[in-house]
């Protein structure tokens, strides 16, 4: 079955250029004083990290407002409802989009730090599958969070206690390792922690801590759980 | 079209459709009128195959909601209470863009597109944004939505509340259109005229339950007397007239500012009344309509 996809003119723009002005004044600025990590310039180090967490947060705001507006406030998803459009339907469309999304930022990202000297490893064309594994594994949960809940005030918390902490504590900026232990296990769980490791890896050529088909696999879970769960939280929503 | 028996729709505890039996032919212009949470809205959502039945049978177009329902929905057209239509596009993309969800061609769903404006008479608006338009324009850029599959039945669920009466003359015009070219028109309302210009054949709906069915002139008819004397007494309340009125026309209606008398022949009624020494400070003989139904199967009670 043919479908449209809900495309919208997005400004892609916005979610590289932040991770272009924390790659200058984090990677040159700080990285000048930082010193090497396992054996690369800092801005080597950190390029991936960015590059994943770039994804990580568009899939994570465009999975929580649109989504619950499509819900609430516009309705659009209760128009789709009325048409031969399935429920799974909907909630692929819309990963589809956020999987369009991820994939041009990550793209332009990459030729931005192609110039800043970054890229180490031919592995590198798997980074944009990366991203979007990532993409996939943050956004469906959260696209079915957001499609439980009525208000959108749990959407400052998702931000404030899920997204800052992920992005400053799953190895973006620093070694997890130079975590205390006991907090370890969260980056460990952080969708966020896999998608780095893999992008590094794949950025530097180097192995990553964990065999990467654990990595891959733990992303590809996340993503399945999520999808299911947002297939339930849809088909409820909209049901009654 | 739509074949219904016994059908339920419960929430919880609560029961929004009661057990009803429906029967809607090809072409037939049916309405559902009924107060507010008369499970109109919930019977339409059923019919639309997007709320599954907790009970009862019931088939559209021959088939079953929960098994077929993209199959079914690929041939309905439906127009919400709430307007969704998308803010982000724009008039032309609106109608192209839900047509994409039937899987109809890019080429095709712009001809329709064009076609659908002009028929609801939107073209020149074909590239504004969707927020700007009035409550009309919204209502009727819904219709046109609705109409883009070409669908065999046609879903209007209160398809005028809230619109000024222009609007409204040139909604129901165009769904009269719609009607005769065959299109089979189901529509919730609870507004009488409503209903009286636009369905060959209604039910009444209280509390999950049909109360009455049948044209508008056999609810009228049947339920109603042919007219209605509206009288107005200048000094005492028009309940205190009840008991002195008694045995003139069928039945007596006091409201708290006029007093309803119904009866087959008004101005008999006025006759008599004058003959018995009541000078009423206004009379108004005019033909019963289905407001008076209504009110006397759904009772005057505000229901919210």
């Amino acid at each position: 079955m043919v479908l449209y996809r809900r495309l919208w003119q997005a400004s892609v723009f916005s979610s590289f250029v932040l991770p272009v002005l924390f790659v200058v004044s984090i990677g040159i600025g700080v990285g000048g004083y930082v010193g090497e990590i396992d054996g690369w310039d800092y801005l080597s180090y950190i390029v991936p990290g960015i590059l994943a967490s770039g994804a990580f947060q568009t899939a994570l705001s465009e999975s929580t407002f649109p989504v619950l507006g499509a819900f609430k406030w516009t309705r659009s998803y209760h128009a789709a409802r009325a048409t031969p459009v399935r429920i799974i339907d909907m909630v692929l469309g819309w990963q589809l989009y956020i999987q369009f999304r991820v994939a041009a930022a990550s793209i332009v990202f990459l030729l931005v730090s192609a110039v800043f000297g970054a890229v180490h490893s031919p592995w590198v064309v798997l980074t944009p599958l990366i991203c979007g594994l990532l993409a996939l594994s943050t956004a469906a949960s959260v696209s079915a969070f957001s499609a439980t809940i009525e208000n959108d005030s749990y959407f400052s918390l998702l931000f404030r206690f899920v997204m800052i902490p992920a992005t400053l504590f799953s190895g973006v900026f620093f070694p997890v390792e130079q975590l205390p232990a006991v907090v370890r296990p969260l980056a460990y769980a952080s969708p966020l922690w896999h998608g780095v490791e893999l992008s590094r890896s794949a950025m530097l050529g180097g192995a990553t801590p964990w065999p990467w088909a654990v990595h891959v696999g733990y992303l590809i879970l996340l993503s399945a759980l999520g999808l299911w769960w947002a297939w339930r939280a849809y088909s409820k929503r909209l049901r009654d | 079209m739509i074949y219904a028996r016994g059908l339920v729709k419960r929430f919880g505890e609560f029961t929004a459709v009661d057990g009803i039996d429906l029967d809607v032919a090809p072409g037939e212009a049916f309405g559902f009128l009924g107060p507010n949470g008369a499970g109109k809205s919930s019977t339409m959502r059923m019919i639309g195959c997007v709320s599954t039945p907790s009970g009862g049978e019931l088939r559209i177009l021959g088939k079953d909601p929960v098994r077929d329902g993209p199959a079914i929905r690929a041939r309905l057209g439906v127009c919400p209470q709430t307007d969704n239509l998308d803010p982000d596009l724009h008039v032309f993309e609106n109608l192209t863009t839900y047509a994409r969800y039937f899987g109809i061609p890019r080429a095709e769903a712009r001809r329709r597109a064009t076609e659908l404006l002009e028929f609801v008479q939107l073209t020149e608006k074909a590239t504004s944004m969707v927020e700007p338009l009035s409550g009309g324009m919204k209502r009727r850029l819904s219709i046109a939505r609705a109409m883009v599959n070409e669908p065999d039945l046609v879903l209007l669920d209160e398809p005028t509340t809230g619109l000024d009466p222009q609007a409204r003359h040139l909604v129901w015009e165009r769904l009269f259109r719609l009607k005769q070219r065959g299109v089979t028109l189901v529509l919730t309302t609870h507004y009488m005229d409503e209903a009286e210009q636009l369905c060959d054949r209604l039910v009444v709906m209280d509390g999950g339950k049909i109360v009455a069915e049948g044209s508008p002139r056999h609810l009228i008819d049947t339920y109603s007397t042919r007219e209605v004397v509206e009288l107005r007494f200048g000094d005492e309340a028009p309940s205190s007239y009840v008991d002195k009125l008694a045995g003139i026309g069928e039945r007596l209606d006091p409201l708290p500012d006029r007093l309803l008398l119904y009866s087959a022949d008004g101005d008999a009624a006025v006759s008599e009344l004058h003959r018995r020494g009541f000078t009423p400070s206004s009379v108004l003989v005019r033909r019963s309509t289905l407001e008076d139904v209504f009110l006397i199967l759904t009772g005057r009670t505000l229901v919210d």
